[in-house]
């Protein structure tokens, strides 16, 4: 597996997880099984900010269900702290691990004052009684930059981006380790997402909390990642240093996800993509290479072989023709990748 | 971003354009709000009210006894037709108090109404919270009982368990609650399937909660909306039902004073003294659409609040 | 410079209720060329989607437009009766809308939907009206267009869909096209394809496009001219690099601040954040509209905002001084 010299400390951990839905097609039509995710192996280090990229479909959002506990991964382990998930306390996992959903609109039960939202995670755990319940939703709420007068008000009076603090403040009650954060800023206005994302980076610093961070968007993930692990059709095709990857992607799909990034930059034009093909049905999964039709360095041997994914000290790549030197390389001591930010 | 913004302008800066102006009303407000603009739901309501409070204080309001008989005054007409305000509505065959009756006759109807509203709501409602939350072969089952319910003919089972069993408002009520479960499934099913799909159920399983409480404090009180505007509908149905059954002489069986009843009583004279007829068919029809206006109005005056 | 396509003077949209009217859109104006895009970029509630709805005629029946001028190719729009609008819809100006699944309808396949317009405007025989079809699907991108046909929209993943779309939108050769958000819904992959596809065309067919959005970094790239709407007002027009390379209102500022910019803004870094939020626009909104967020509000703010220019490059804000007062009404 990974480089034994680098001293890693992974708080979650997938081992070769696989994800299969059965999905009906048509009303009478036979049920296919959909693999979602294939013999995926992730870890997330303590205090690192894990950038999970990729399009529609890739199967991001089954791996944040798998590592929330809400989905059972069809094969493969899920270790939390080293202890495999399954064997763990599903309240005791709760307390380690809290999602930050995408849109605050429907994260939020409606007919529950803010009061009763954020406090619902303590009242599940048992912990404290009424009034410190109480202090503690008060206390969460001036960490999330929200007045403590908010309490006795609903969601539908509050704007997106105050909803979605009070989603953080639900995660953070009962003071996890992991947030996975699904998407947290895509339903929100340029200013109140750059407000969330700040707050994001505070709470990091200043909880030691460690993030792994869904997104389509590359700027943000660029902005807020440590390391960025690229999916494609339910495998990791390559995983850097988030300045290695943005400096130079070594997988073809990695490339063209960068070349997509539309900085504010009006010197520069629209990219011309030469991605040909759409993105692939994940129940016909293409042979070899899942990306070999849309590559343009595809060769034949793409179209038969699948790839298998090389650990080495830059990262992980999964790719007969990577960009850039070999993947063998050695690299120069004072520039290896920094280990997980200090917190 | 939550500090007041500091403006040197005094006046027009000095209020926290945070919560002034981005707190909207609460959802009681609002509702309030809109169940005040809604004219339908307040007719319905002030309707159902007032037929209430006619049930509920009956032995005060009525003028006569509903069962004493008066030989001597049979089928007297009511006001409007000459009658006397001794029997402002006249007096039936047997010489009863029609106005009494009418006024009693309101207890069977409610009662009818919310007892089998109550019956098939906790069915349907179990069944189709439970098919829409777990799918899978809890749905299919509850799917398919569904599929049995709706190629039943309500009205021809419940003479048939009434035709057996004998008629009497337990028996009555009992079937229509066991048959009229049926929609409620179907509409609780599918609000149960949207609502478990938001993401503040899925927050709620990360936090560890049990499924039961999911049900109860996630999923249920996003429903209700839903659910009161079907008991109404069915309330409306069982009580019509009832009265059925009561003409056809299964239902309810005299001298209790019931609407349906009233009618079929009245039916042998209904060219002669189609008031009879007419009166507790008013009545009836009155308290059906007041229900089905209020159904309405709680379905607009609840909808899912705007995402804005 | 020739006469403008499309020319609008002091729009307004407006939406009596209850509790008084509400001004969604304030007096907007603006000009567009052939050949040209204009991104109309804003937030949630900036009234940038009315602004376009309003264009085409397309607004509710509660909200009422109001004008000075609204003059498409010397058509005057004010005083178009909704036949000649319905004319104008199909043939000379196109939408493209933000979701391509609900934009479609599901119970027609997507020649039939393709061909309606040209069937209805042009009574174009229908083998002809095919031919261009399948033209019009090569022409944005589409593979074994022939065979696409006869498939109905769900068999399509959104990217071909959002093309579907484009190629319906360009099926009787509009002169301008009005794109709301067309690229919001989609993959970043996707999501450069189709702004590079509609890019080309405007140039290849010297249309005008008109592109909504809220992502800067669209604007950057795609635009000539930008028009950036805060509050039912445009605060701030000019050309592109203009607005980018110095912006001058400080919501212009602001949003380009919220942004992180690889270069620009350090990794990790706090980004810039604009406090407050959007007030409300019922009623009549005296001064300066961004003035309860604005970090440089003073006492001026208050009063008339003027319009200032530079060489065309328009704002409304009274601080940044030195600007000599706007002369020509647009951009």
């Amino acid at each position: 597996m990974r480089n034994e010299t680098k001293a890693t400390n992974p708080v979650l951990e997938l081992k070769n997880v696989s994800k299969t839905y059965s999905v009906k097609q048509g009303l009478l039509g036979k049920s296919r099984p959909l693999t979602a995710l294939r013999d995926l192996s992730l870890r997330l280090e303590q205090g690192e900010v894990l950038g999970l990229v990729g399009e529609s479909g890739c199967g991001k959002s089954t791996l944040a269900k798998i590592l929330l506990g809400l989905e059972a991964p069809t094969s493969g382990e899920v270790l939390v702290d080293g202890a495999p998930l399954g064997s763990q306390d599903r309240l005791a996992l709760a307390r380690r691990i809290q999602p930050i959903f995408q849109d605050p609109y429907s994260s939020l039960n409606p007919r529950k004052t803010i009061a009763d939202i954020i406090s619902l995670p303590l009242r599940v755990h048992g912990i404290g009684d009424a009034a410190s319940q109480q202090a503690a939703v008060r206390e969460i709420l001036d960490v999330v930059g929200l007045p403590s007068r908010v309490m006795h008000t609903y969601p539908s009076q509050m704007s997106g981006g105050q909803r979605q603090r009070v989603a953080i403040a639900r995660a953070l009650v009962m003071k996890p380790d992991i947030v996975i954060c699904d998407e947290p800023t895509s339903a929100l206005d340029v200013s109140v997402q750059s407000q969330i994302l700040n707050l994001l980076a505070d709470l990091r610093r200043d909880l030691g909390l460690t993030y792994l961070f869904i997104s389509h968007n590359l700027a943000v993930v660029e902005h807020l990642a440590t390391r960025v692990a690229v999916m494609y059709l339910g495998r990791i095709v390559e995983e850097a240093e988030t300045e290695a990857l943005f400096d130079g992607a070594r997988h073809p799909y990695s490339e063209a996800l960068l070349t997509s990034v539309l900085t504010p930059d009006p010197s520069l034009g629209v990219p011309r993509m030469n991605l040909g093909a759409a993105y692939p049905n994940p129940i016909d999964p293409p042979s070899g290479c899942a990306f070999h039709p849309r590559c343009a360095k595809a060769t034949e041997a793409c179209a038969r072989q699948r790839p298998a994914p090389v650990v080495d000290e830059d990262g992980l790549i999964a790719c007969f023709h990577p960009n850039g030197m070999a993947p063998t390389r050695s690299r120069p001591a004072e520039a290896a990748p920094r280990l997980s930010a200090s917190v | 971003m939550t500090q007041t913004v500091t403006n040197p302008t005094g006046a027009a800066f000095d209020r926290d354009p945070l919560l002034e102006q981005i707190l909207g009303p609460t959802p009681g407000q609002m509702l309030r709000r809109r169940v005040l603009g809604h004219q339908g739901l307040l007719i319905g309501g002030a309707v159902i009210a007032l037929l209430a409070l006619m049930a509920i204080f009956a032995p005060l309001i009525a003028p006569h006894d509903p069962f004493a008989q008066s030989l001597m005054n049979r089928m007297e007409p009511p006001v409007f037709l000459g009658g006397s305000w001794e029997h402002p509505l006249g007096t039936d065959h047997l010489g009863r108090d029609y106005l009494s009756r009418l006024i009693y006759g309101a207890r069977v109807s409610l009662l009818i109404g919310v007892v089998a509203a109550v019956i098939s709501g906790v069915i349907g409602t179990t069944m189709g919270v439970a098919a829409g939350y777990f799918g899978g072969r809890v749905d299919a089952v509850v799917t398919f009982l569904i599929n049995v319910r709706l190629a039943m003919p309500v009205v021809l089972v419940a003479l048939a368990v009434v035709a057996i069993l004998g008629g009497s408002l337990t028996v009555v009520t009992t079937v229509v609650g066991l048959l009229l479960w049926d929609r409620f499934a179907v509409v609780m099913r599918a609000s149960t399937r949207q609502v478990r799909a938001r993401e503040y159920v899925a927050a709620a399983r990360a936090v560890g909660a049990s499924t039961p409480r999911i049900l109860l404090t996630e999923i249920m009180p996003n429903i209700a909306n839903n659910l009161i505007v079907v008991v109404t509908l069915e309330m409306a149905h069982a009580i019509l039902i009832e009265a059925a059954l009561s003409f056809l002489g299964l239902g309810v069986q005299p001298p209790t004073p019931s609407w349906g009843l009233m009618v079929s009583e009245g039916k042998t004279m209904m060219l002669f003294e189609p008031w009879l007829v007419l009166i507790p068919g008013a009545v009836l029809f009155t308290l059906v659409l007041a229900i089905n206006l209020m159904g309405d109005g709680l379905r607009d005056v609840t909808a899912p609040e705007n995402r804005n | 410079m020739t006469s403008p396509l499309l020319s609008v003077r002091n729009l307004k949209v407006d939406i009596p209720s209850g509790s008084g009217t509400l001004h969604p859109v304030r007096g907007i104006d603006f000009d567009l060329h052939r050949g040209e895009v204009l991104c109309v970029v804003g937030e949630s509630g900036s009234g940038k989607s009315l602004t376009s709805l309003s264009l085409m005629g397309l607004l509710g029946r509660t909200l009422e437009r109001s004008a000075d001028r609204m003059e498409f190719d010397g058509i005057n729009l004010l005083g178009a009766s909704g036949r000649q609008m319905r004319k104008l819809r199909g043939a000379r100006m196109a939408m493209i809308f933000q979701e391509p699944m609900t934009s479609l309808n599901p119970v027609y396949t997507i020649g039939d939907q393709l061909i309606e317009a040209l069937l209805l405007h042009r009574r174009m025989p229908r083998a002809q009206a095919r031919a261009r079809a399948v033209e019009l699907l090569e022409k944005v991108g589409i593979t074994a267009a022939a065979s696409r046909l006869g498939q109905y929209p769900h068999q399509l993943s959104g990217g071909l869909r959002q093309r579907v779309m484009i190629a319906m939108a360009l099926m009787c050769e509009p002169q301008m096209i009005i794109a709301d958000e067309p690229t919001t819904a989609l993959d970043v992959t996707i999501q450069a394809q189709i702004l590079r596809l509609l890019y080309d065309l405007v140039r290849e067919m010297d249309m005008a496009m008109i592109l909504i959005t809220h992502d800067l970094g669209v604007v950057a790239r795609v635009a000539d001219k930008v028009a950036v709407m805060y509050a039912g007002e445009l605060v701030e027009t000019g050309t592109v690099a203009e607005v980018f390379d110095q912006p001058l209102h400080p919501y212009t500022r602001g949003l380009l601040d919220c942004i992180p910019q690889p270069g620009k803004t350090g990794r990790g870094e706090p980004l810039g954040t604009i406090p407050g939020i959007v007030p409300s626009l019922v009623g009549q909104v005296d001064g300066c509209v961004f003035r309860t967020r604005c970090t440089q509000a003073g006492p001026a703010c208050l009063g008339p905002i003027p319009r200032r220019s530079r060489d065309g490059h328009l704002f409304r804000c009274v601080h940044t001084d030195g600007y000599a007062p706007a002369e020509t009404k647009a951009i």
